[in-house]
């Protein structure tokens, strides 16, 4: 790199932040960076503050950048397991997954339609005729009905958030093991995870119907509630509205913990990481985190909380262990 | 760091005494506090200033002067400093043309000091920095922003980028330098609209 700097002037700023950003992506982005690299990129930073303030701008930029990485949709481990999310017209490459899919199903009688997957860290939008959006979160599954009922969806696994353009003939419902969600004209998102459930409405209104050996149940949900029910329990509770926003900040590949133990957060990556955060010790599982961190890079948790708590990271192949 | 400055290589000036002794921590919080300041610098430069041409270098001035400052002494309400130290600029610039245009010897006295309440700038959480990062790489031309969404969203390295899109690792650097100097324009010299809604 030559300077074409003759006199103690700097130069103009749109000059300089070129030259700047050069030397950035020269320093940051290129494998080859050498201890002589170093001393002349400190000659130019020392030559003028303008270089320096222009340097600092553009790094402070790029870094800010890395946060695009949220973006990321990961590639599912098996070809045969891709998202095979399109229109749900298609009915072809849909059934061509379905025979891999069986296996890890549970063994309910296996409802006729379409079935969607994504792998872990996966995420992806499906949109229905009607104009209603269903948002397949990590790892889920969802059986679509065929067609003249695609108002009928199945969560066989995992997390979806749907918005449902409402149809006073034909209503939009939701089946989840035992249990029914029935909307009527509705924001809301399903988790279903091991034997529980959980519904939060954003907006709307939707009907909960549970059957069981128990007999049934049922509750009436209106924006702002969350539901959890299991095997034996049904709750209704009503949360703030940003509760409800951060749990939906996966939607932009974004995990947002707000007074978190460790152990919590590291149990929300691992959902979307094939790479897990391991925590044996007790003290360090219920240290307190906040913040919004990439979905996709559990290393984004594991960093912060090496430098927060001054704890150690082990890498190991598979997990990543946190120790004192 | 090395900081060696042996010889006058190609006839470079050598560096002022104490410019080049800044610490990482005084980088770090000039970045933080002041650099996220020149878009409402800008906007006030805007307002204040009659030649359009020289408000990016009116701007680095006021950067200059404000960073040599506060390493001797950090001001504890950052923004107004800041704007005060634009605004001496600005007047010293103005007594210093040889013609003054009518306009601007009035405008002389009505610069005013922006407000002490910090700024908009700091309150930008997580989601809105990530749709803001959305839109300033969307601004991209089309090959550099693809080998900005290639390092930066798909991580890959300069060698595999130049191979996914069929082109030199040295083309790949000219994206790359395009494309972080122009996110650099427009994440810190525009506005950030946040209390638009949307």
């Amino acid at each position: 790199m030559t300077s074409e700097h003759q006199t103690s002037l700097p130069g103009p700023a749109a000059d300089i932040r070129n030259r700047a950003a050069s030397w950035l992506v020269r320093r940051r982005d290129h494998e080859d960076w050498t201890a002589e690299d170093q001393v002349e990129l400190d000659a130019w930073l020392a030559e003028f503050p303008a270089n320096k303030i222009a340097f600092l701008r553009v790094d402070a930029a790029w870094k800010r950048a890395d946060r695009l990485g949220a973006l990321r949709t990961p590639l599912p481990k098996h070809k045969w397991l891709a998202p095979v999310l399109k229109f749900v017209s298609t009915g072809a490459a849909a059934a061509l997954v379905l025979g891999g899919v069986y296996l890890t199903m549970p063994r309910e009688a296996p409802p006729p339609g379409e079935l969607y997957v994504t792998g872990v860290g996966g995420r992806e939008t499906l949109t229905l005729r009607d104009g209603s959006k269903i948002e397949l979160n990590t790892n889920t599954a969802l059986r679509v009905g065929g067609k003249g009922t695609q108002r009928t969806v199945w969560l066989e696994k995992g997390e979806a958030f749907f918005q449902i353009v409402h149809n006073e003939a034909h209503p939009f419902v939701v089946f989840a093991g035992t249990h029914r969600i029935t909307d009527l004209g509705t924001k809301f998102l399903v988790r279903r995870e091991n034997q529980m459930l959980r519904v939060s409405l954003l907006e709307g209104k939707a009907q909960f119907d549970s059957k069981n050996s128990r007999g049934s149940q049922q509750a009436t949900l209106n924006p702002g509630d969350v539901l959890v029910a299991t095997a034996k329990s049904l709750s209704v509770t009503e949360r703030p509205s940003q509760e409800l926003t951060d749990e939906l900040s996966w939607r932009s590949g974004l995990l947002v913990f707000r007074h978190a133990s460790l152990v919590q957060a590291a149990a929300e990556y691992n959902r979307y990481n094939i790479k897990k955060i391991v925590i044996t010790d007790p003290k360090i599982a219920e240290l307190n985190i906040n913040g919004a961190l990439p979905a996709n890079d559990p290393h984004a948790l594991t960093r912060s909380a090496q430098r927060l708590f001054n704890l150690r990271i082990e890498e190991r192949p598979g997990e990543i262990i946190i120790t004192h | 760091m090395v900081k060696i400055m042996d010889s006058n290589r190609e006839g470079k000036p050598l560096p002022r005494p104490g410019a080049a002794m800044t610490t990482p921590e005084f980088d770090a919080w000039f970045a933080r506090e002041v650099l996220p300041l020149e878009a409402a610098l800008m906007q006030f430069l805007e307002r204040n200033c009659r030649d359009k041409a020289e408000l990016e270098d009116i701007c680095q001035d006021a950067f200059i002067k404000v960073y040599e400052a506060a390493q001797r002494e950090r001001p504890k309400l950052v923004k107004p400093f800041v704007f005060a130290v634009a605004r001496n600029i600005v007047v010293d610039r103005i007594r210093h043309a040889r013609i003054i245009p009518i306009e601007t010897a009035l405008d002389l006295d009505t610069i005013d000091i922006a407000s002490e309440e910090p700024g908009p700038e700091r309150t930008v959480i997580a989601r809105d920095e990530l749709n803001r990062l959305k839109t300033a790489l969307e601004r991209l031309p089309k090959r550099c922003r693809e080998a900005v969404t290639l390092r930066k969203i798909e991580g890959l390295s300069m060698r595999e980028i130049a191979a996914r899109m069929g082109i030199s690792v040295k083309t790949v650097d000219a994206h790359l330098v395009e494309g972080a100097a122009t996110l650099a324009n427009i994440l810190y010299a525009e506005p950030t609209d946040l209390r638009r809604k949307p």
